[in-house]
């Protein structure tokens, strides 16, 4: 037998040994304990700019607490910017706070204000074009137009910042977090609230975004066009004007978010189009009129949710096929299930359901009727919204139990044949 | 007064009857309370009985016993008393009783399991409506002197507020689909107590359908304290305006 390792080849061994000589060479250029500069309001280095401006890539700028307003502050080398007591830096509501234009940049433990506000521009507290393995880590970002915008900027990680927006009118409120064109992002535990779109990802693939909160935005608690690959878990979004939004995208991972009040006629828990071959588990939807509205959604698996009091747990368009909705909980929703057609091309089985009326003779734990979650009345509100100011009534009452014996108005086909009679232990 | 009212209360209790309504009530919302882990779904349960049974129970059982003391009514008015005293006092009587059998009866369980706002709201409307109900059925029985057409007239009244009022308002929404109708519909559930009520009550478990479409309207207005105050002064409306007119045809009436 011939075993012979890569290793000893004489060929490769050369190849290594060059590898070190030429890593040893290279880091001799540099040196190997990095520079500390340190920026003090009336210390030798006071301002930021010309700390930077000293700096050689690799340096560590340590901030101490103060305020500085400094104009646009660009940042061409790759530096760790570190803030020590929160240091202010306001950008007068003129420019963009911090721009990034080189890679391996963090920034760390500010407070960033006041940036401009354009119709033109998207001036931002920290704006970066290409700047690769950015970190911004534990800032707070008060009054900023755009938190952070990014674009085609890959593996950045944005964590455990807070963003709060000025309240202004909606279109003079940029999004929290809005990346475009990236991939590899890690977005974790940061809280936004009260901008247009507290997170907004277009372009992005191949990320994560966890342990976010995401609330009393103006319009979408999280904005997700075009990023294929993502993951998103353990967030809450929670009364945004109109919920989340996940467009145009295949391969979205959503599990053990919270979606909580978001209230409006237009607001969805979740409104997934165009979507497919994605994930929906865990997740709890919590008084939302509509928790999750879906069009043009295929393949896509809904397990173990709790849709708990909403106005439609499930508004499921004609447009969507080949979706598993299993084991979910159902309870206390006005409307468990609506649809506009007729045509069933998806899987509807092992759910709970509130509002099943069933039996169990065989005591396997699932009913031996079918339920049909589609409730003929949501089938007439539907149509002709004023009409929910009858809900409830004894002549409701009345017409849903003749259609629930004699199907007209709603799919006949849509039922879920092994209804679960106990709720599923899901928290 | 108060004697009247004593008088008629303690031969109100003697039939047995109220008490029978109050365990009725008592054991039924127990039950569902035991049954059921969710108080929303018992408050929802409980609702269909405000609604439904209540006005029911309150316009027959005052119709009926209004001609079961008619005799009473007659010894009474051949004593020096005033017809309105009377009247009143027989009116304020049954309503105390029905009152007290629902407050025993639904709003003893409806606390005890500390259901919050949707509770005091499910109490409030049904009393609104018992008093309401009440007050049709003395309308209905001075009407008539026959006993059998003054109960048919009573659940007349029930049928038509339950369904037939719904039916209508129904119809009118489809025919009408293409207009603005929140207003129309708004004047429209004011003139039905029973959908008054029933609205206060979607208020409180469906408020995250009702903030979609249209519905987003009424909870504006229902959800304001004007709101409160328009609903509680049309439902007062309601109680008082029969008692009115069948004092009215009582004091001129020929017994």
């Amino acid at each position: 037998m011939n075993i012979r390792s890569p290793l000893l080849s004489p060929h490769k061994m050369k190849d290594y040994i060059r590898y070190i000589f030429q890593s040893i060479f290279i880091l001799l250029l540099f040196p190997v304990a990095a520079n500390k500069i340190v920026v003090q309001q009336g210390g030798k280095v006071s301002s930021i700019k010309a700390a930077l401006e000293q700096a050689n890539p690799g340096d560590t700028i340590l901030v101490k607490a103060g305020t500085y307003r400094e104009g646009n502050i660009l940042i061409a080398k790759s530096v760790t910017l570190l803030g020590e007591g929160k240091p202010v830096v306001d950008g007068d509501y003129k420019v963009e706070v911090f721009t990034v234009e080189a890679e391996r940049v963090t920034i760390e433990g500010f407070q960033i204000a006041n940036s401009g506000v354009s119709s033109m521009k998207d001036l931002a507290g920290i704006g970066s074009m290409n700047g690769h393995y950015l970190i911004v880590r534990k800032n707070d970002f008060v009054g900023t137009f755009f938190g952070v915008h990014l674009s085609g900027t890959n593996h950045v990680v944005i964590e455990q910042n807070t963003f709060k927006a000025l309240l202004r009118s909606d279109h003079e409120t940029g999004n929290g977090i809005h990346l475009w064109q990236c991939a590899n992002a890690t977005i974790t535990n940061n809280t936004i609230r009260g901008h247009r779109d507290g997170i907004y990802f277009e372009f992005v693939t191949n990320s994560i975004i966890s342990g976010n909160t995401s609330e009393s935005n103006h319009r979408y608690g999280l904005h997700f066009m075009f990023s294929h690959d993502d993951e998103y878990r353990n967030n809450i979004f929670r009364d945004n004007g109109a919920g989340v939004a996940v467009m145009y995208t295949k391969n979205v991972t959503m599990i053990n978010n919270i979606f909580d009040r978001n209230w409006g006629p237009t607001a969805y828990g979740l409104l997934l189009k165009d979507i497919r071959d994605s994930r929906v588990e865990g997740n709890r939807f919590e008084q939302n009129t509509i928790a999750i509205y879906m069009e043009g959604t295929s393949r896509t698996e809904f397990k173990r949710n709790i849709f708990i009091r909403n106005g439609w747990a499930i508004k499921l368009q004609a447009s969507c096929d080949d979706n598993t909705f299993t084991e979910n909980n159902f309870k206390s929703n006005t409307f468990d299930l609506a649809t506009n057609g007729t045509m069933v091309l998806n899987t509807i089985s092992r759910n709970y359901w509130d509002k099943y009326q069933g039996y169990d003779l065989n005591k396997d734990g699932i009913g031996d009727i079918p339920f049909r979650p589609v409730n003929m009345y949501a089938m007439v509100v539907e149509r002709i919204p004023t009409a929910v100011l009858l809900w409830r009534s004894f002549l409701v009452f009345l017409m849903d139990r003749a259609e629930k014996v004699f199907p007209a108005v709603t799919p006949e086909n849509l039922k879920d044949d092994y209804p679960s009679m106990k709720p599923y232990d899901l928290s | 007064m108060t004697r009247v009212i004593k008088y008629v209360f303690y031969d109100i209790l003697r039939t047995r009857f109220i008490l029978l309504y109050t365990a009725f009530l008592l054991l039924s919302t127990l039950a569902m309370f035991q049954l059921d882990t969710d108080t929303g779904k018992v408050i929802l349960s409980l609702m269909n009985i405000v609604l439904m049974v209540v006005p029911l129970v309150s316009i027959v059982f005052s119709t009926i016993h209004f001609y079961n003391s008619y005799e009473f009514i007659e010894l009474m008015l051949s004593q020096p008393v005033n017809r309105r005293v009377v009247f009143l006092g027989e009116y304020f009587a049954v309503a105390i009783s029905l009152c007290f059998s629902f407050t025993i009866g639904v709003g003893v369980p409806v606390v005890f399991y500390d259901t919050g706002a949707s509770g005091f709201t499910l109490l409030y409307t049904g009393l609104m409506l018992t008093l309401v109900f009440v007050s049709m059925a003395f309308l209905s029985s001075v009407l008539t002197r026959d006993k059998a057409k003054a109960i048919g007239v009573a659940l007349l009244f029930w049928f038509y507020f339950s369904l037939i009022y719904d039916g209508l308002l129904m119809w009118i929404i489809y025919s009408f689909m293409d207009y603005p109708l929140e207003k129309v519909t708004l004047a429209l559930v004011s003139l039905n107590p029973v959908d008054l009520a029933r609205i206060l009550m979607l208020l409180q478990l469906d408020i995250s359908a009702l903030m979609g479409y249209t519905g987003a309207f009424y909870k504006d207005f229902f959800g304001s304290s004007l709101g409160l105050i328009f609903s509680s002064v049309i439902l007062m409306l309601w109680i008082v305006l029969p008692v009115w007119g069948a004092l009215r045809i009582f004091k001129r009436k020929d017994l």
